[in-house]
């Protein structure tokens, strides 16, 4: 027996925060309270778009203990499989959505001296709210905080009022100001955590510099956006439903299955926390693992796949669901 | 209640030293020091230039950049609890001794919020215990035999695996509980 | 439904006994004739036929009242045995709330909450408790808040944080427990504190538990059984007092079985906290002597076959050893071979 925890909303604003970002909020349709979360978490938000069924995650940005609405931002993606752009274009004051509880893949530690916060653009949405739970706590923190210039970046304004200059700091790629990233994390006392979330570049990049600097990897944190990629058309047989589906080009192998009727396990659709890991019982071509969460012996192995962004460079793969 | 192989007894994977690291400190005790010369010859003197040495009793014949001999280890663990109040992320931590020795070091660390897979322990010198009894709660330094008697309580313990961090310490169990006085011999397990 | 709840003793004169309605409600651990470790871990929902354990998702019984009496002797002698680490604040808020709602929830006649903003009234029937206090604010309670409300609620607690992959074990009140220490544990990780348990490692139990577990979600907890056994209705089988209790099992006859041995029923329910992301483990005791077992003949049967067959280590560890032949000799008397239904539940 599986329980439906899914709750109905409707949005009861759209802001404009900035270029090509809008905020939405949230309100429960049967007017009961939200449940409360933990900054980082994020919800899964359930798009009828005609047909199709979309599902994509986006962080809680809103207050953790503010069970009146949550709120999200979306940054409208050019080449978006859709999500992005039908929630910018299609969603309206008003309409129902369905959303999921809230999931935390990102908590902060909470034994840690100092939390530092390292933003690219819409990567600021998880940080948002930690800060908020943060303050409440008496915790120290502070944010460094990159965009590509001031009309792009949301809530640069708002943060910097609400924290102060001492623990908000902006960086304007227009301006040609930059992250120190080295000379930020040369002098933290001992038992700081660091936070990174923004494009792969820059969190590879924050990370590799903090390693270098004599970080473990106990005190580095970050979460990464990844959407399903596109790629090639291909069968997937579901063997214990008795189905075989075809994957498009712009669909994910777990959107597939969904669309299909079939259940499958899921939290981040990213590849992250590896609840929709499926065994794979044969394949006709080459798996292509995009998550980060199998280890590489396993990704060679071919016997397992993370169905929510890798797919298969080939005819078919037969799945354990 | 007699199981052996247990899961919490510690790991002890070695010295080496994090090239990445900014600064090393090195927390060592008696034949520990052993493990730092070991390292000068594996991978040179370098990292001395940048390392401080705390060490309880005769301090090792190297040149680092700060060292400091303790005479008992109480004063080394408040010394080292300073230290990391001060030390700077970068700074790796390095424990070497018994394995009382390491626990009780170890501990200081985990008080400052330091992550303890972060920290690098290599076990040298006795293999003798240090013991919590689950029953007055004493601890016995120095068990070499299993089972024991309690210094505080008097009773027989079983010394089991299983190892607390946050105590510094395996656990001591009543031996004889079900059956008073029927406890085997004591037998030299941790020399 | 009111309960009505007993006044009894779980150490001296051991005055404890199950009622026959209680009998009834007893969550068996076993659904077939055998066992062995698994992840047995199934939706923490209601299940069972009307006033089963799993009616009400924190579940209070007629012996409420005197659990918690004896909670609170332990406590006087022992402080240790509720504790919480520093950063463990914001779970044990959660804790408090997590249990008030759901006990209020599962019986108003006994328990109830009223929310005003963080201005919350509790009232404790039973115990003849009415709390005002300000949610967040510790110095408004008498102790801090899981102290406060596990004082309140049959079981013992344990609220692990998570973190780097894996659980750790940063706060808990735990005064019936089978056999582990709280104050020994603290601190450890998942694979630590279960360090001690038997075969279950190498059957690679944990690590898919552990995996299952830290994807637990909020608003779909989870629940398992587990079991031992316990000679004479005694809650604290603590390790610290086990130089007491432990000639107990000395004292096993074929003539006491019946009364002295005790099926001892751990009900584990996992929640995943909103505030903290922490996770509360509850594991909740249920006793249950020889001669009110054989009353339900399915259990009676299935029992005498599941410790007949047991491993040794098995048996060893959960240290069983000294009455096992006793007891299954005298369990034999009531199983005549017949078949038993699959499942936990009475025929």
């Amino acid at each position: 027996m599986s329980i439906n925890t899914e709750m109905n909303v409707r949005v009861a604003a759209i802001d404009q925060v900035a270029e090509k970002v809008k905020r939405f909020r949230f309100e429960r349709v049967d007017g009961s309270p939200l449940p409360v979360f933990s900054g980082g978490a994020h919800i899964v938000v359930a798009m009828r778009d005609g047909d199709i069924l979309r599902r994509n995650p986006y962080s809680l940005m809103s207050s953790p203990h503010d069970q009146t609405a949550y709120e999200i931002s979306v940054l409208r993606v050019e080449q978006s499989r859709g999500g992005s752009a039908f929630m910018h274009e299609h969603v309206k004051l008003g309409d129902q959505l369905t959303i999921s509880q809230p999931v935390n893949l990102f908590p902060h530690d909470v034994r840690g001296r100092k939390h530092i916060f390292m933003a690219g653009g819409i990567g600021i949405t998880p940080f948002i709210a930690m800060m908020d739970q943060l303050h409440r706590d008496g915790s120290q923190f502070e944010l460094h905080y990159a965009v590509r210039d001031r009309n792009h970046g949301a809530y640069w304004r708002e943060l910097s009022e609400r924290y102060g200059n001492h623990r908000i700091k902006i960086y304007v790629d227009a301006e040609k100001l930059f992250i120190p990233t080295e000379a930020i994390l040369s002098n933290q006392v001992l038992g700081t955590h660091l936070y990174v979330c923004g494009p792969s570049g820059m969190i590879d990049a924050v990370l590799g510099k903090a390693t270098s600097l004599g970080w473990p990897k106990q005190n580095l944190h970050s979460e990464r956006f990844l959407a399903p990629p596109p790629g090639h058309v291909f069968k997937a047989e579901l063997k214990r439903s008795n189905k075989t589906i075809t994957v498009g080009t712009h669909q994910s192998i777990l959107e597939a299955v969904e669309a299909a009727g079939v259940d499958a396990p899921y939290l981040c659709r990213g590849g992250a926390c590896g609840q929709c890991e499926t065994s794979v019982l044969a394949c006709d071509g080459t798996i292509e693992h995009h998550d980060i969460y199998l280890e590489p012996e396993d990704k060679i192995s071919g016997k397992k796949i993370m169905i929510c962004v890798s797919r298969v460079k080939g005819q078919a793969i037969s799945l354990d669901l | 209640m007699l199981v052996q192989g247990i899961k919490s007894r510690p790991v002890y994977t070695g010295l080496d030293i994090d090239p990445n690291a900014r600064r090393h400190l090195f927390a060592l005790e008696g034949a520990g020091v052993e493990a730092l010369l070991d390292q000068v010859k594996a991978v040179g003197s370098d990292f001395l230039k940048s390392s401080d040495i705390l060490c309880v009793g005769q301090l090792p014949n190297v040149a680092a950049e700060d060292m400091w001999s303790a005479p008992t280890i109480p004063v080394l663990l408040n010394r080292l609890r300073v230290n990391l109040i001060n030390a700077k992320m970068g700074t790796r931590l390095y424990l070497s001794g018994t394995e009382g020795f390491i626990g009780q070091t170890m501990k200081v660390a985990l008080d400052q919020g330091i992550d303890f897979n972060s920290i690098r322990t290599e076990h040298r010198g006795s293999t003798a215990r240090r013991v919590q009894c689950v029953h007055c709660k004493g601890i016995t330094e120095s068990v070499k035999t299993s089972p024991f008697q309690c210094s505080h309580c008097g009773l027989n313990l079983l010394v089991r695996d299983h190892y607390s961090r946050r105590l510094a310490a395996f656990q001591g169990v009543c031996i004889d509980a079900e059956e008073p006085g029927t406890a085997p011999p004591p037998v030299e397990m941790f020399p | 439904m009111n309960i009505k709840f007993k006044q009894e003793t779980f150490r001296g004169d051991f005055t404890y006994r199950n009622s026959p309605d209680n009998i009834k409600r007893f969550p068996f651990p076993f659904h077939e004739d055998k066992y062995m470790y698994a992840v047995n871990m199934e939706p923490h929902v209601p299940a069972g036929p009307k006033g089963y354990a799993f009616e009400h998702m924190i579940d209070v019984d007629e012996h409420y009242v005197s659990e918690m009496r004896d909670r609170a002797l332990v406590l006087k002698e022992d402080p240790l045995r509720c504790q919480a680490l520093p950063h463990m604040m914001a779970a044990q808020w959660d804790t408090l709330e997590l249990l008030m709602e759901q006990q209020a929830a599962g019986y108003p006649e006994h328990f109830s909450l009223t929310k005003n903003s963080d201005q919350w009234h509790w009232i404790n029937r039973p115990l003849g408790i009415d709390q005002k206090f300000t949610f967040g604010d510790p110095s408004t309670l008498p102790y801090e808040p899981m102290e406060y409300i596990t004082r309140q609620a049959q079981g013992d607690f344990c609220i692990v944080d998570q973190r780097d992959g894996n659980l750790w074990m940063d706060a808990g009140m735990v005064t019936t427990q089978a056999d582990w220490s709280l104050d020994f544990d603290i601190g450890m990780n998942f694979m630590e504190w279960h360090g001690p348990v038997p075969l279950a490692h190498q059957m690679g139990v944990f690590d898919r538990a552990l995996k299952f577990l830290l994807n637990l979600q909020q608003g779909k907890p989870v629940r398992r059984l587990n079991w031992t056994m316990t000679i004479n209705p005694r809650l604290d089988t603590s390790p610290e007092n086990y130089h007491k209790w432990g000639t107990d099992r000395m004292t096993v006859t074929p003539e006491n079985v019946g009364e002295k041995v005790h099926l001892r029923c751990e009900l584990q329910s996992l929640w995943r906290l909103p505030r903290s992301n922490a996770m509360l483990f509850v594991i909740r005791c249920y006793l249950l002597k020889m001669d009110e077992l054989v009353t339900v003949p399915k259990w009676a049967r299935r029992f005498h076959r599941v410790l007949r067959d047991l491993p040794t280590e098995l048996a060893d560890y959960k240290g069983l050893t000294r009455f096992r032949p006793t007891t299954v000799e005298w369990l034999s008397k009531y199983d005549d071979g017949a078949a038993t239904s699959s499942g936990i539940f009475p025929e």
